[in-house]
């Protein structure tokens, strides 16, 4: 049977698969996401969403964690999470718990 | 520590040259390195741990056929250890369900299967290995069972384009994550074959619409890589991503190239890293210098405000058709050769295609094609 895109919503628990590899390179003192062929430097806000795809909590969760870090709308920061995201999934560099 | 230059993201490691295929467009030099020329197992494995120190993030194990190595195992398992993300590019024929079990096992967290098309008998007959199509398709298939992602390599051309649908198909059969629609490159062998590969206007064209649709059918199923031949594009590839500025690459020698073509360049003394550390030769080395950033652009390429984006297109393709290296890459539209290299291409693709030449050593002597 063939594989369905993934589609996020907020409930969503996200994780990155065993192949994609969320790191701190100690030489060059920068968080990448090493994935096949591909490396990928997250900004500041990307890293701290990816720190919390551990596939424990949901997109709402994290989205509520960060608004109340950043004291901005949880509604508007679950958006742009999941756009994100969403765009990391159809890489295939993140699924669903 | 390096002190000038940001380190390189990946190295492409060359272990042999060695191939149980004989593909008419293989890309690698027509002067190919000797089995007993090839670097040994400590020289691999130190380097490794110098691509390590440099910071550097993925390895890609490639050739030739890097399983003709019997101490591949060896060296994924030391890249594994040393946090660098193992890649083998293969055409997979040489590999049983075993090895690749005790590869995945040691460490290799990606396969990347080349297929010469996607109907046997057509492929079997380009890559000149009976029941070579048939193997891949199974050796792709324990990839997948064995939990790792896919990439498929399709190698594409006038010969084989009209499969590209079925192709995709297969891909998303094989459950592949990525599909790599690779337009063949006319360096190296190929270049004695161009005739015999150079697609249509219309081919591509259509193949085109293929992948545009597929992408878009197909998201979050199968990532579709596709890059325009360089004989009809009107600006060229950022090639390497720059000359020297993101990767290496390490024929089976040793000597450390900033791409897998760059031995064309005969004027080059490539150092290698049986003599230097990786991170001196990234720093220092002549041929990294010469055409890193854009001081060595010629007008147009200086002042053009895409100079950072394919900063410069490619060297070795600028040599191998203009005859000067520092050159204004051919595929520009502004290049005054650009409407004649442009103009062969619809010629030759137009004419009938020739015999290939395949690549076997008793055709070592031949000489490229004159166009």
């Amino acid at each position: 049977m063939m594989k369905e895109r993934l589609l996020l919503k907020s409930e969503t628990v996200p994780v990155i698969p065993n192949h994609v590899r969320f790191e701190f390179n100690e030489v060059r003192k920068e968080w990448v996401l090493l994935a096949p062929e591909r490396a990928l430097y997250p900004d500041k806000i990307a890293i701290e969403v990816l720190k919390k795809c551990d596939g424990k909590i949901s997109i709402q969760l994290i989205g509520e964690d960060l608004a109340k870090k950043y004291k901005a709308p949880v509604e508007k920061i679950i958006e742009d999470i999941i756009n994100m995201l969403q765009d990391l999934a159809d890489k295939g560099f993140l699924k669903e718990c | 520590m390096l002190k000038k230059l940001k380190a390189p993201l990946a190295i492409l490691a060359e272990l042999s040259h060695r191939c149980p295929l004989s593909c008419a467009y293989c890309s690698n030099p027509v002067e190919l390195v000797e089995k007993n020329k090839e670097l040994d197992t400590d020289d691999w494995l130190r380097v490794i741990d110098e691509a390590a120190d440099l910071g550097i993030h993925q390895i890609h194990f490639s050739g030739g056929e890097p399983t003709a190595r019997k101490d591949l195992e060896q060296m994924v398992e030391h890249a594994h250890k040393r946090k660098l993300y193992t890649n083998l590019i293969t055409s997979a024929v040489l590999l049983s369900r075993e090895r690749l079990e005790k590869l995945k096992k040691l460490g290799l967290e990606h396969v990347q299967v080349s297929f010469q098309d996607s109907e046997k008998e057509n492929a079997n007959r380009i890559g000149n290995f009976k029941g070579g199509h048939e193997k891949k398709l199974e050796v792709a298939k324990w990839v997948r069972e064995l939990g790792m992602p896919l990439t498929i390599n399709a190698v594409m051309h006038r010969q084989n384009l009209h499969h590209l649908e079925d192709m995709i198909k297969m891909s998303v059969d094989l459950d592949a994550d990525r599909l790599e629609v690779a337009n063949v490159q006319y360096y190296g062998w190929a270049l004695k074959n161009r005739a015999a590969f150079m697609p249509t206007k219309d081919q591509l064209e259509s193949s085109m619409e293929i992948v545009e649709k597929a992408r878009k059918d197909l998201k979050g199923i199968l990532v579709i890589d596709y890059v325009l031949p360089d004989y009809y594009a009107k600006r060229p590839k950022s090639c390497m991503g720059g000359w020297g500025r993101q990767f290496l690459n390490i024929s089976p020698e040793g000597k450390v190239l900033p791409c897998h073509a760059a031995e064309t360049i005969k004027s080059f003394n490539f150092d290698n890293v049986k003599d230097k550390s990786l991170a001196w030769i990234w720093e220092n080395s002549e041929p990294f210098n010469k055409f890193r950033g854009t001081d060595w652009m010629p007008s147009p390429c200086k002042t053009c405000d895409r100079r950072e984006i394919d900063w410069g297109g490619c060297r070795c393709q600028a040599l191998a058709l203009t005859g000067d290296i520092g050159a204004v890459d051919p595929t520009c539209e502004f290049s005054p050769l650009h409407e004649k290299i442009f103009g062969s291409a619809t010629e030759e693709s137009s004419s009938e295609a020739p015999e290939f030449i395949y690549r076997l050593l008793s055709n070592k002597e031949v000489e490229p094609v004159k166009k």
